[in-house]
């Protein structure tokens, strides 16, 4: 007796549909061995992981700081790897959108409001996509692995804005620190619920969710980005050019990104040091994958995934574990989601011993 | 040591973590499986060899315990990719983050901890040679296993059976099932291999290079393998040049720093192997000297 895989022969909508909720309850479960492992009693583990962290209204706030950047970054991301354009470079485009925002509302203050947040905004977007652009020409003319080079843009943009914060852009009056100065009042990103750090980012990513859905539905360009991505060789004859489709992706994807990072700097952290992002970037490709590449389930995997970084945070002040363990916990629900993705397109079968010859 | 001597050498030692990690991933690419979870072996690699090197003050049994790490990660890829058919690219970003996390967590109690360091081993006779002795034979053992890599890999894969059928896996699944051959079994071996080396490509790292834990140390390298192998066009002995090459890179970026050469910041000149990573797979790419495995990327369903 043998047991296989068989190939369905429709794709299971249900499974699918299915998939990333086993994935989460497996990871749950993993979890709790996990912290019984570290010595952790898992019940009171998974609670000050899980649910103390939001069992208030600031609680809550905190989560949608968390979830907006990755919501962002994951929306432009679904719609690329849709179209098999691999940008891993999210966490580069995010950088460079904090650094180009962050550089307006540094050096053009005198702008004030209620023009300057708007044109850091603008800044942030065109320094994602000119981060993107860079990979993007280099996977449209001349063939080069997208993975590869956009990955390390990322390290190149992470280092680029410490240069920055620890030479040019330092704060004279910082004792030292490699920071830049705050940013005026009119460069912070506005509060939109009392009695939280809430900041307009999470309803801009809210917005953006029915948006990218219908530009998805209704653009033909998103039509050729799919079927692109299905097969390549129908596209072509369909008259979809595939550099076209690389630009879009990138550029779509990188934008959102620098959106994302400009928010970030100008919101919660009202300034810009050398380390901005708890690797929202990397983590985005998480929650494209566990939102089924689709906008309404990307918002809901961002908030679940931002879940597990303020659960992190929660779980080392409460129970004292290491806030490593949010990592793991990524880690593994992209294991558990590929796993259960599987049974969508195929089923288990048991087959009958064979006979030796 | 006269200072070229001294540079030489330090190339040879820069280039090895990214030649354990390449070598180990070529083989794996020419068994016709892309696994991007090379940073995520790398890094579990280093923290598996740190902790049990100074907890047992034996390194070797360090080196073991990394390239049982690195497997251990490979074959969690395999089940997921080989068994249960997922998407190999996202899966190979799934084990790189599984990697950062597992590894900060692992070494949260190993920050700032004094490491063991791998012993030197000058192979007698040779290491006396003037200038080639000391610049490649008087180092340790996981230096010479990644100059040992290429030329045996090159022997393996051309002039074996095993290095046949692992070829004929990767240029055309179908074929090689046809003819009988286990090809995901095949694919299973190669994962498991590369997965070690990249364990090792770690081990060096913290027993070594910088016998230290920090966590994210390998900063990119495993990244710059998966590069290398590119570069290589997949061939054993050009894997030899690029990873001199980018130790090279690697070394000029200390050096100016440490001599004060070039007037500027020391993050400009850390962006130089990220930079030269780019540059080298643009120039690879004009060649048009790529020739990817055949079957690279998909996965093999047999059929029943």
């Amino acid at each position: 007796m043998r047991i296989g895989l068989e190939p369905r022969i429709e794709r299971s909508a249900a499974v699918a549909l299915l998939a990333p909720v086993v994935a989460v309850l497996l990871t749950l479960l993993a979890g709790a061995i996990l912290f019984a492992l570290l010595g952790h009693a898992p019940g009171a583990a998974l609670y000050a992981f899980f649910i103390s962290p939001i069992d208030s209204r600031y609680g809550l706030g905190e989560l949608g700081v968390k979830a907006a950047p990755l919501v962002l970054i994951a929306l432009g991301l679904a719609f690329g790897f849709r179209a098999g354009v691999w940008n891993i470079g999210a966490e580069g485009q995010f950088t460079l959108g904090a650094i180009c925002g962050g550089g307006i509302a540094l050096f053009l203050p005198d702008v004030g409001a209620p023009w300057l947040f708007p044109l850091m905004l603008l800044a942030g977007v065109l320094g994602g996509m000119l981060w993107a652009a860079i990979p993007a020409l280099l996977k449209a003319r001349f063939e080069v692995n997208e993975i590869l080079t956009s990955l390390m843009l990322s390290y190149v943009a992470l280092l680029l804005l410490s240069t920055l914060v620890h030479g040019p852009w330092k704060d004279p009056e910082g004792f030292g620190f490699p920071q830049s100065r705050l940013f005026p009042e009119a460069a912070t990103a506005p509060l939109v619920l009392a009695g939280t750090r809430l900041h307009l980012g999470a309803l801009v990513a809210l917005l953006a969710v029915p948006v990218a859905w219908v530009v998805e539905r209704r653009a033909l360009g998103a039509f050729g980005a799919r079927v692109a991505g299905l097969a390549p060789a129908a596209a072509r004859y369909a008259g979809f050019r595939r550099p076209r489709v690389i630009w879009a992706a990138m550029l779509i994807s990188g934008g959102l990104a620098g959106l994302a990072g400009v928010f970030e700097v100008a919101g919660p952290i009202g300034q810009l040091v050398p380390r901005i992002s708890p690797g929202y970037g990397f983590t985005a490709i998480i929650v494209a994958f566990l939102g089924r590449l689709h906008p309404a389930g990307v918002l809901l995997a961002g908030l679940v995934v931002a879940l597990s970084y303020i659960g992190a945070e929660n779980a080392q002040i409460e129970a004292g574990l290491p806030q490593a363990v949010g990592g793991v916990f990524q880690g593994m629900l992209l294991f558990f989601l590929l796993g259960c993705e599987v049974f969508a397109r195929y089923r288990l079968r048991v087959y009958p011993a064979r006979r030796r010859a | 040591m006269d200072p070229l001597t001294a540079v030489l050498a330090s190339i040879i030692a820069a280039a090895t973590p990214l030649l354990l990690a390449a070598a180990g991933e070529l083989v794996v690419e020419r068994s016709g499986v892309l696994n991007l979870g090379v940073e995520g072996m790398m890094l579990t690699g280093a923290i598996a060899a740190f902790a049990t090197a100074t907890t047992s003050g034996n390194p070797h049994l360090g080196i073991l315990a990394a390239a049982l790490a690195g497997a251990l990660l490979a074959l969690l890829f395999g089940l997921l990719t080989l068994t249960l058919l997922a998407n190999q690219v996202a899966s190979g970003l799934a084990l790189t983050i599984f990697g950062v996390g597992l590894s900060s967590l692992l070494g949260a109690g190993f920050v700032g901890v004094p490491g063991e360091r791998l012993p030197r081993l000058d192979i007698p006779g040779l290491s006396a040679w003037p200038l080639v002795g000391p610049v490649l034979f008087r180092h340790d053992i996981l230096v010479y296993l990644g100059l040992l890599l290429p030329p045996g890999l090159a022997l393996f894969l051309r002039r074996t059976r095993a290095g046949r059928i692992l070829r004929a896996c990767g240029e055309n699944a179908d074929a090689a099932h046809a003819l009988g051959h286990p090809v995901i079994r095949v694919r299973y071996l190669a994962l498991l291999f590369g997965g070690a080396t990249s364990g090792l490509a770690g081990a060096f790292l913290s027993l070594s290079y910088t016998p230290l834990w920090i966590e994210e140390m390998t900063a990119g390298r495993g990244w710059i393998a998966l590069a290398l192998v590119v570069f290589a066009s997949w061939s054993p002995w050009r894997l030899l040049l690029g990873a001199w090459l980018f130790g090279g890179v690697t070394i000029l970026e200390l050096h100016a720093q440490g001599l004060g050469l070039v007037a500027v910041p020391a993050q400009v000149l850390s962006m130089l192997p990220y930079l030269a990573t780019i540059a080298v797979l643009l120039v690879i790419a004009r060649s048009g000297r790529l020739r990817a495995p055949a079957c690279l990327g998909r996965p093999f369903h047999p059929p029943v």
